[in-house]
């Protein structure tokens, strides 16, 4: 039995391990929460974080200009169609993918289509954006060639406001769908052979199978992908944009984080900016809110804590 | 499943989902494919058959000559990106496992209000204007440790291995404090050799972060020399004529095999790594979808 001396010492030594993450915590999660309080002052470009005690408050005037400004609404638009369509196809499709890639029998070939579609997961949103420059450049990009092999007239889809949003979804579930079966193949592979062989005896065809067995077994898997990731939909989708949208397309393409970098980092309104991330990060929380919630009525533990 | 005797129906099924899996993998490969051969593509080629060419008749390095031997861009930028890398992985993991493993003891006080604070990290992400000011008084702009310092520590691979270190049999741990052992040398000795394979995972999740990541050095770095290989790939993409980023002799090999030149060079490290850290990423991915 350890004296109670000795356990406080080892608490002690714990916590000088803990220092370093603690201090981190402190110092760049922290410090900055708190830095979202010139959202409601008038920070000058000179000025750095200890504007948050020497700025002037101007209350809700930054918030103001953004909800009256003329792009409003066209930056909101945006950014919930953006948040729309990653929750169709990018939350849906590595469902279809993990079921299709779950029927296979061969080992061999299935190992093969997990490699290979875990490979772009890997490549840096630069990349990706390169590549998309690469496919639809008008000088020598394989899609125009084949549109124009097909006797159509290509046009330079990235940089048109009608066909930004489609070529954006495109690339970014292109990156991330091979990624997004793993957690799907994994409460694939936990279901009973035998339910498929007692449903086999019962007549039951493979259609039926699919939606009486392998569905409902991996429904709580979907549930909580779902709501993980409708609670962090608004904070992505801006790297994909702000690498591949140009001002030809702004109609289309900007987004609230976006509109946050370049009124912020670009033109260095810091208040004003930090004015519309701090609206953002209230629609994210109401987002994170509302799936709490919902993953608690389904009888699970809350997502977070 | 009728494994062994497959139905008529059951064979119509099999090929038409086999040949879709096909497809769908043609369509992850393509795109690397093209990169790939654009790059080879020479000035000399493109003049005769036209800008598309899918496969090359002859595999010209005029666009990696260029972008590895003349001027120093490339390389120094490819420097900027191992230091972050190698550097930033090495803190990162030594801070993170050491935070997680003071929390996997489930009697350290305070411990419930250390998770909470890192729990609201995580619901209420850094916005960038504030840390960009924070930065900025910190003197972190344009210095490359204003890729590393901001984002020492993922919250979420905190919780991944507290559940690792909580899978070690605490008898272990118990034997070698009554061998004399402080936290310290029983964290170094015994905790970290049994926890290898996870802190391999967690240290492939950063070092391919920071491998990847472009968007904190747009917002922190300045000068061109601090800038890593996706930064200045990025500029590379953007330009329309390459004299912009590398000043050249002769003539130079066409603007988009120099483009796919650069994705090449940069990707190339990763593509190599690629089964290694497949492994490690679907280990850790499982890990972290059961809630530490």
């Amino acid at each position: 039995m350890k004296s109670l001396r000795k356990k406080k010492s080892d608490y002690t030594a714990l916590y000088w391990l803990m220092a370093p993450g603690l201090v981190y915590f402190f110092i760049f999660r922290y410090i900055p929460m708190l830095g979202t309080l010139v959202a409601f002052k008038d920070v000058a470009p000179f000025e750095g974080i200890e504007a948050i005690f020497t700025a002037p408050w101007v209350g809700l005037k930054h918030f103001r200009k953004f909800i009256s400004s003329v792009f409003f609404w066209n930056i909101m638009g945006n950014t919930f169609i953006l948040a729309g369509l990653r929750m169709i196809f990018e939350f849906g499709l590595p469902i279809v993918l993990a079921l299709m890639i779950n029927e296979v029998r061969l080992l061999k070939f299935k190992k093969a289509v997990q490699t290979i579609s875990y490979l772009p997961y890997f490549v840096s949103n630069v990349v990706l954006a390169g590549m998309v420059f690469n496919l639809l450049s008008l000088h020598g990009g394989l899609i125009p060639e084949i549109i124009r092999f097909f006797g159509g007239q290509p046009e330079y889809y990235v940089g048109m406001s009608d066909t930004f949003r489609p070529v954006l979804v495109t690339a970014i579930v292109w990156k991330n769908l091979g990624w997004g079966t793993i957690i799907y193949l994994a409460a694939l592979t936990g279901i009973d052979p035998q339910l498929y062989e007692a449903a086999e005896i019962d007549g039951a065809g493979r259609w039926q199978q699919t939606i009486r067995i392998t569905l409902p077994s991996i429904s709580y898997a979907i549930v909580i992908m779902f709501l993980l990731r409708i609670s962090v939909v608004l904070n992505q989708g801006y790297e994909e944009t702000l690498l591949l949208y140009s001002p030809a397309v702004y109609k289309t393409a900007d987004i609230i984080d976006t509109y946050v970098f370049r009124t912020g980092l670009e033109q260095m309104n810091f208040s004003f900016a930090t004015a519309v991330g701090f609206f953002k990060s209230l629609l994210a929380l109401a987002l994170v809110g509302l799936s709490n919630w919902t993953t608690k009525k389904l009888g699970q533990d809350s997502l977070y804590a | 499943m009728s494994a062994i005797f497959p139905t008529r129906g059951e064979k119509i099924f099999r090929g038409l989902n086999g040949s879709l899996l096909i497809l769908i993998s043609l369509l992850f490969l393509v795109p690397f494919l093209t990169v790939f051969t654009t790059s080879f593509l020479s000035e000399q080629e493109y003049i005769q058959r036209g800008p598309f060419v899918l496969f090359p008749e002859k595999f010209d390095f005029g666009a990696y000559k260029m972008l590895l031997l003349q001027g120093d861009a490339v390389l120094t930028a490819y420097k900027n990106t191992i230091f972050r890398t190698v550097v930033g992985t090495i803190l990162q993991v030594g801070a993170t496992s050491l935070l997680a493993y003071g929390l996997s003891k489930s009697d350290l006080p305070g411990r419930k209000i250390v998770i909470s604070a890192l729990i609201i990290c995580i619901v209420f992400p850094v916005q960038i204007i504030p840390l960009f000011l924070l930065n900025k008084s910190l003197g972190l702009i344009d210095s490359i440790w204003s890729l590393i310092w901001p984002r020492l520590i993922n919250t979420q691979y905190v919780f991944i291995m507290m559940a690792f270190f909580r899978q070690i049999p605490a008898s272990l741990e118990e034997s070698a404090k009554l061998d004399g052992c402080s936290v310290f040398q029983t964290f170094v000795r015994i905790i970290l050799p049994l926890s290898l394979p996870s802190l391999v995972t967690i240290g492939l999740f950063y070092a391919v972060w920071q491998w990847n990541d472009w968007f904190d050095a747009a917002m922190f770095l300045i000068s061109q020399g601090k800038l890593p290989v996706q930064n200045l790939m990025r500029t590379i993409l953007l330009s329309s004529t390459m004299s912009e980023v590398i000043t050249t002799g002769q003539t130079p090999p066409p603007g988009e095999a120099i483009k796919g030149a650069v994705i090449v060079i940069s990707t190339l490290p990763i593509l190599a790594a690629y089964p290694f850290i497949q492994k490690y990423f679907v280990k850790g991915m499982m890990i972290g979808s059961v809630k530490g």
